[in-house]
């Protein structure tokens, strides 16, 4: 019964770990960026919805209804999004470069490489 | 007028100079123009501190919406002190930015990457002057981010991998205070820090509570670099532009730390932290370990970059243990610590940033001679490194006088024996530095090293001049200190 209820939490604990999981399991940087912001999308997913109020509306001020869900966490969440985005903006970036002075962006090469420099790297 | 809006300005000023900084296209004029803003910045903390400690507390609304419901920026003593730590750093670092700067970073970029510092700058100072917990989180992210750009400007390609390191682990962190937060807003509908820690007490006995202290503590513990949490800090500082290295090292972490502080005792409580939660337990093993470990690491680094960082780690387990002792004594030792190992490492990577300008090196072989060739870059290093061992006299004494006294007050002798151990641990590494820098010649056919120019040599020695006079001058930092620890345990007002 409690998992129905709350399967909102679920859900985003569920995608929380996934993301998490592929942060430190996988080893290709770009795989890595996908699973944080994996984990970043449900943490949002569990600001907004805790911004639910049963039967609410869209919080438009109107004689018709009553019942509005909380928009605060909302508004929250526009600004953490702008932030991941940034965030995954800089770790793509921080990729490219590092395929462009590695050649790689698999993280055990990348490891190899700077434990063995070979000729040519920096 | 403008002084009733000085809270705001210590934020808006760095946040408005950086897009200016990148539109100045000259390299000289970008580093002056930040440079001008840096004292400006010092000034105003100062003004601010001198304001909080006759009048007590300033409460600035933001855009005149009163709290809980608009942002307040909440300054007392602790904040105050944080905020002079970090603008102060920023006052001596950025003038000498200029040829260590010009001499790692192609100068196309040098517009960018002042801009970037200012909002590296921007999110530090945010962190410390803002009552709110949501902006907290913003204001992290804005540092951090500009941190990984600023690290990954590094000169060799490890800079790139390091920031990326650092980019995961921060943004895990920075994630997990979210989650923390958004528990802490779901059980008391409310983000301003005075008015949480009141209705948080309501209702700490909910588990969501718990969850969000567990995940605010561990996300604070990443960015503070706790051991085992410190795995990005060694590669960040190392690969790092000299400059950023100093900068970061004196600021980011004690953030970090005063974070940490605001989180535990003034949101949960001192009751809560350490009663209903282990967190004395957690913490006191986890800072001596990171002591113990950090500095026995350093002793085998042959990069002292990279030496002076699980240096860091070691001096960072002394903050956490004296946050760990919950009185007032450790708080004073912990909070002393946040200014006086800002000092010291911001004064050691500064000479590590001339010896690199020099040599072009700084391993540990570099260093050969340069007792003799560099007198008082050496000089300088070897002062920070004392203070680092908590030798009387410097002020990395006057912290761990604290720290073993509190630990005498709680009875755990084996404690103050352990952070006496780890001076000696740090001994060790020091010992090897003066070893290298007096007691070898230099090696044969190496070419003449001049002294430091003095624009770089001046902001060093001022770092490890203040980290002197505030060893036997304990009245300021130790006075504001143990206003600070009262306030947090809630002893004063």
């Amino acid at each position: 019964m409690d998992i129905l209820t709350h399967f909102n939490y679920w859900a985003a604990i569920a995608l929380a770990t996934i993301g998490l999981y592929a942060v430190v399991a996988r080893h290709n940087l770009i795989k890595k960026l996908i699973g944080l912001s994996l984990f970043q999308t449900a943490v949002f997913l569990l600001f907004i919805t805790i911004g639910k109020v049963t039967g609410g509306t869209a919080p438009i001020l109107d004689a018709a209804y009553s019942v509005y869900s909380n928009p605060l966490p909302h508004v929250l969440i526009l600004t953490a999004i702008v932030v991941s985005v940034a965030t995954l903006a800089v770790g793509l970036a921080l990729a490219i470069a590092i395929k462009r002075d590695y050649g790689t962006v698999e993280e055990d090469e990348i490891h190899d490489a700077d434990n063995d420099p070979g000729p040519g790297s920096a | 007028m403008i002084a009733s809006h000085l809270p705001v300005l210590q934020v808006a000023l760095p946040l408005i100079a950086a897009p200016l900084c990148v539109l100045l296209r000259r390299p000289t004029l970008a580093w002056a123009f930040a440079t001008l803003v840096s004292w400006a910045l010092l000034a105003m903390s100062i003004l601010l501190l001198v304001r909080v400690m006759a009048d007590g507390v300033i409460s600035y609304h933001l855009g005149g919406w009163a709290p809980p419901f608009g942002i307040e920026y909440r300054l007392d003593a602790l904040n105050c002190f944080v905020l002079l730590v970090i603008s102060a750093i920023a006052a001596v670092v950025t003038p000498y930015m200029r040829q260590s700067v010009a001499s790692e970073i192609a100068a196309p970029r040098h517009n960018l990457f002042y801009g970037v510092y200012l909002l590296a700058l921007t999110g530090l100072l945010g962190i410390a002057a803002t009552g709110d917990a949501f902006n907290i989180y913003v204001f992290m992210e804005i540092s951090s981010l500009a941190s990984y750009v600023l690290i990954g400007l590094g000169p060799s390609r490890r800079a790139r991998a390091a920031a990326f390191q650092y980019l995961i682990m921060g943004t895990i962190g920075a994630t997990f205070l979210l989650i923390g937060i958004g528990l802490l807003y779901m059980m008391t509908g409310t983000l301003n820090l005075a008015d949480l820690s009141q209705r948080v007490a309501e209702v700490q006995d909910m588990r969501p509570i718990y969850a969000a202290f567990a995940f605010i503590t561990v996300g604070v513990l990443i960015k503070l670099a706790l051991f085992p949490l410190h795995i990005w800090l060694p590669n960040a500082y190392t690969h790092a532009p000299s400059a950023v290295s100093a900068f970061l090292a004196a600021s980011a972490t004690k953030v970090g730390a005063y974070v940490l502080l605001r989180f535990v005792f003034t949101l949960f409580g001192l009751e809560f932290s350490f009663e209903r939660m282990p967190l004395m337990e957690i913490l006191m093993p986890l800072s001596l370990i990171a002591i113990l470990v950090g500095s026995g690491v350093a002793i085998f680094q042959h990069d002292l970059k990279r030496l002076f960082a699980y240096s860091s780690i070691g001096q960072i387990g002394y903050l956490g243990l004296g946050i760990s002792f919950a009185s007032t004594s450790g708080l004073t030792g912990a909070i002393v610590h946040i200014f006086n190992h800002a000092m010291m490492k911001g004064g050691i990577f500064l000479a590590l940033g001339c010896m690199m300008y020099r040599t072009g090196s700084v391993e540990l072989s570099a260093l050969h001679g340069l007792g003799r060739r560099m007198p008082f870059t050496m000089a300088a290093l070897i002062i920070g490194g004392l203070g680092l061992v908590g030798v009387p006299l410097t002020s990395g004494f006057v912290s761990k006088w604290y720290l073993v006294q509190a630990a005498l007050e709680a009875d755990l002798w084996p404690v103050a024996v352990l952070i006496l151990l780890g001076s000696l641990v740090a001994l060790v590494y020091v010992g090897r530095v003066i070893e290298a820098a007096y007691f070898h010649p230099p090696a044969a056919g190496a070419p003449p090293i001049r002294e430091t120019p003095l624009q770089m040599l001046i902001p060093t020695w001022i770092l490890l001049a203040a980290s002197l006079y505030f060893g036997v001058h304990t009245d300021i930092t130790v006075g504001v200190a143990e206003r600070g620890a009262e306030m947090l345990l809630g002893i004063a007002q």
